[in-house]
């Protein structure tokens, strides 16, 4: 089966495994790119695992979106291709402060660590994704202390070099404003093979054209021999319109 | 011939009337969301219908004046109106003594009548398939006749307090934010307000209203304690998604850090601000029409989308408070005022390179 890919795939151009991370802010929101993600994992030829850790909105939200794009999640829940933990309630207690949040990352690492290796045993040769909605709602679940979230996330990417899965993070970049609370936005810049950043036009609002898409593929998971005599960054930027069932991309300034 | 038969097609629109829900505090809207008014009338317009049930709206106050309290008194009346239960919680030591300020909805003498002239003459240039949203005239002007205030949005007297009767024998629970020592006893209070609004896909009875004033205010215990107070926020959010209810926290947020005020702003399902308009500002009087009357400005920077990922693009974010006569609040878009030609300060120094403020020759 065809499927079409649209600029933010070519762009993206990662087969399986590596890490994307999504940047997005206030004025625009970025998880119509989760949302596209899940649809591109979730259809068929491939019988992937989808891994979805939720932070900031219930499975009722996401069902009623992919639905009208055309993927209907509870029937993936039930053909056990989609793993949706939801973690809206999530919280680690007073009381013992750090001890108890780690206890609670843990154990979502856990659950995780126990799917995925459920996956890699299953005969199907799909791929394995683990997403997560809201990496600063992970930090305030865990009270703040973002060297547990970071712990987490360094798990999760081990997880992607031992069985090839992949790992999509979103988080807002506008909350990092000062420079010793953007050491977690820093280290998963670093940690990223994808970073896609989501921004308002420069000029403002406007009703067909909603955004701007920033694309950059650091070119890791090309094969050694390709990257030779290549440029390693490939920085890619579009427009984009979000619309119910898609999203359009398109070249800035070719939308009349 | 005797009659002309009037051809129809084979597809035929169905104009019947919208489901209706059967409480007047409800109204349905797209995308399976059930929306409550927020009190002002021309605020439900702008966001579509109102506040989404299971939304959260935060306001962002301004330090230099209490605009925040319009909106947060226009919403608690309107739910009180329609007895649905409310949840008030503020920085003071008796929150009781402010819902003697909860405004009243207007007698309709003449204050409907203009609303409903400049809306059926919009009605003409919607089209057909975006009826189904206006059904609520008829609904107003029904409500009207009856004398009843059944209507979903009523426009609030400013000078005129709440009837007695609203406020006795209604599920109105008052919070001190200066006795929550620490923010559990305040997250199981609302815990145990929306247990009673549970959400399912049935038929809602009733949708109920959390109203917290002030959030982070330095006169509370916890204001610094971030990390908390983010935390109740986030699962306050949760709470109330998971239930039939509206939650308007205003917090004012340059006292707090940006970090946090930015953490806030994500959170929000919906993001208003308020802002100050000082008094006798002759540079602003020249710019703004009206601006004798404006009472302040209010900034609206996200409309909630619940099961949507398209966002909502408004025409306008900026509106201005304005009291008409002096009692009911309006929002209305702001006006540049006319360039006056001799000054031309506003175009003819934009595309000089000199910083000379003199009209040069190049007068737009």
């Amino acid at each position: 089966m065809d499927r079409t890919s649209n600029l933010v795939d070519e762009a993206m151009a990662m087969e399986s495994g590596g890490v994307v991370l999504i940047e997005d802010c206030v004025e625009t929101n970025g998880a119509f790119i989760l949302h596209h993600l899940i649809k591109r994992h979730l259809s068929p030829p491939q019988s992937s695992l989808l891994i979805f850790v939720a932070f900031a909105q219930p499975f009722s939200h996401y069902d009623r979106i992919l639905r009208k794009m055309g993927c209907n999640l509870v029937v993936q829940r039930d053909n056990k291709r989609l793993l949706f933990l939801d973690m809206l309630m999530l919280e680690c207690p007073d009381g013992d402060g750090s001890k108890t949040c780690e206890v609670g990352l843990r154990a979502l690492f856990g659950k995780i660590q126990k799917a995925v290796e459920v996956g890699a045993l299953a005969e199907s040769k799909g791929n394995i994704t683990i997403m997560i909605d809201d990496i600063s709602l992970m930090e305030v679940a865990a009270h703040g202390s973002s060297n547990h979230v970071l712990d987490f996330l360094q798990y999760c990417h081990t997880l992607t070099t031992q069985f090839g899965c992949s790992l999509v993070a979103l988080n807002h970049k506008d909350v990092y404003l000062s420079r010793n609370e953007a050491t977690l936005i820093l280290q998963l810049e670093h940690l990223a093979d994808v970073v896609i950043k989501v921004e308002p036009l420069a000029t403002g609002l406007a009703t067909d054209v909603h955004g701007q898409v920033t694309v950059i593929n650091k070119g890791r998971r090309i094969e050694d021999d390709e990257r030779f005599g290549r440029s390693m960054n490939k920085l890619k930027n579009f427009h984009f319109r979000v619309k119910d069932n898609i999203v359009d991309y398109f070249y800035p300034g070719s939308r009349t | 011939m005797a009659a002309t038969k009037t051809r129809t097609s084979s597809f035929s629109r169905n104009f019947s009337t919208p489901a209706t829900t059967s409480t007047p505090g409800l109204k349905y809207g797209p995308n399976s969301t059930l929306f409550v008014s927020s009190g002002i009338p021309d605020l439900d317009k702008i966001l579509g219908g109102g506040f989404a049930l299971g939304s959260l709206v935060m306001v962002m106050e301004d330090t230099e004046a209490p605009h925040h309290m319009l909106l947060l008194r226009n919403f608690m009346s309107q739910g009180l109106v329609h007895n649905q239960p409310l949840l008030y919680a503020s920085p003071s030591r008796d929150p009781r003594t402010f819902l003697g300020t909860l405004p009243n909805p207007a007698s309709s003498k003449d204050d409907k009548s203009h609303n409903r002239d400049t809306e059926q003459e919009k009605a003409l240039r919607i089209a057909w398939q975006y009826k189904k949203y206006f059904g609520e005239h008829q609904q107003n002007s029904d409500g009207l006749r009856d004398g009843k205030q059944l209507e979903y949005c009523n426009d609030f007297d400013l000078r005129k307090p709440l009837e007695r009767h609203f406020l006795t024998g209604q599920l109105i629970d008052c919070i001190s934010l200066q006795d929550c020592a620490n923010l559990t006893t305040f997250r199981d209070r609302c815990s145990t307000f929306l247990s009673q609004l549970p959400r399912y896909d049935g038929k809602i009875s009733c949708a109920g209203r959390i109203a917290i004033q002030s959030f982070c205010a330095p006169q509370c215990e916890f204001s610094s304690m971030e990390w908390e107070m983010l935390s109740l926020i986030r699962s306050l959010k949760s709470m109330v998604r998971s239930s039939n209810a509206v939650a308007v926290i205003t917090f004012p947020s340059s006292v707090v850090s940006p970090s946090f005020s930015k953490r806030c702003q994500h959170l929000a399902d919906t993001l208003l601000s308020v802002k100050a308009i000082p008094d006798e500002d002759k540079e602003l009087a020249t710019l703004l029409t009206g601006y004798q009357d404006m009472v302040g400005l209010l900034n609206i920077h996200k409309v909630a989308r619940l099961n949507t990922q398209v966002p909502a693009i408004l025409e306008a974010t900026t509106f201005s408070m304005k009291l008409r006569k002096r009692r009911l609040l309006v929002l209305e878009c702001i006006n540049q005022a006319p360039v006056d030609g001799s000054s031309g300060t506003s175009y003819a120094t934009s595309g000089s390179c000199s910083s000379s403020s003199k009209t040069g020759t190049l007068d737009f």
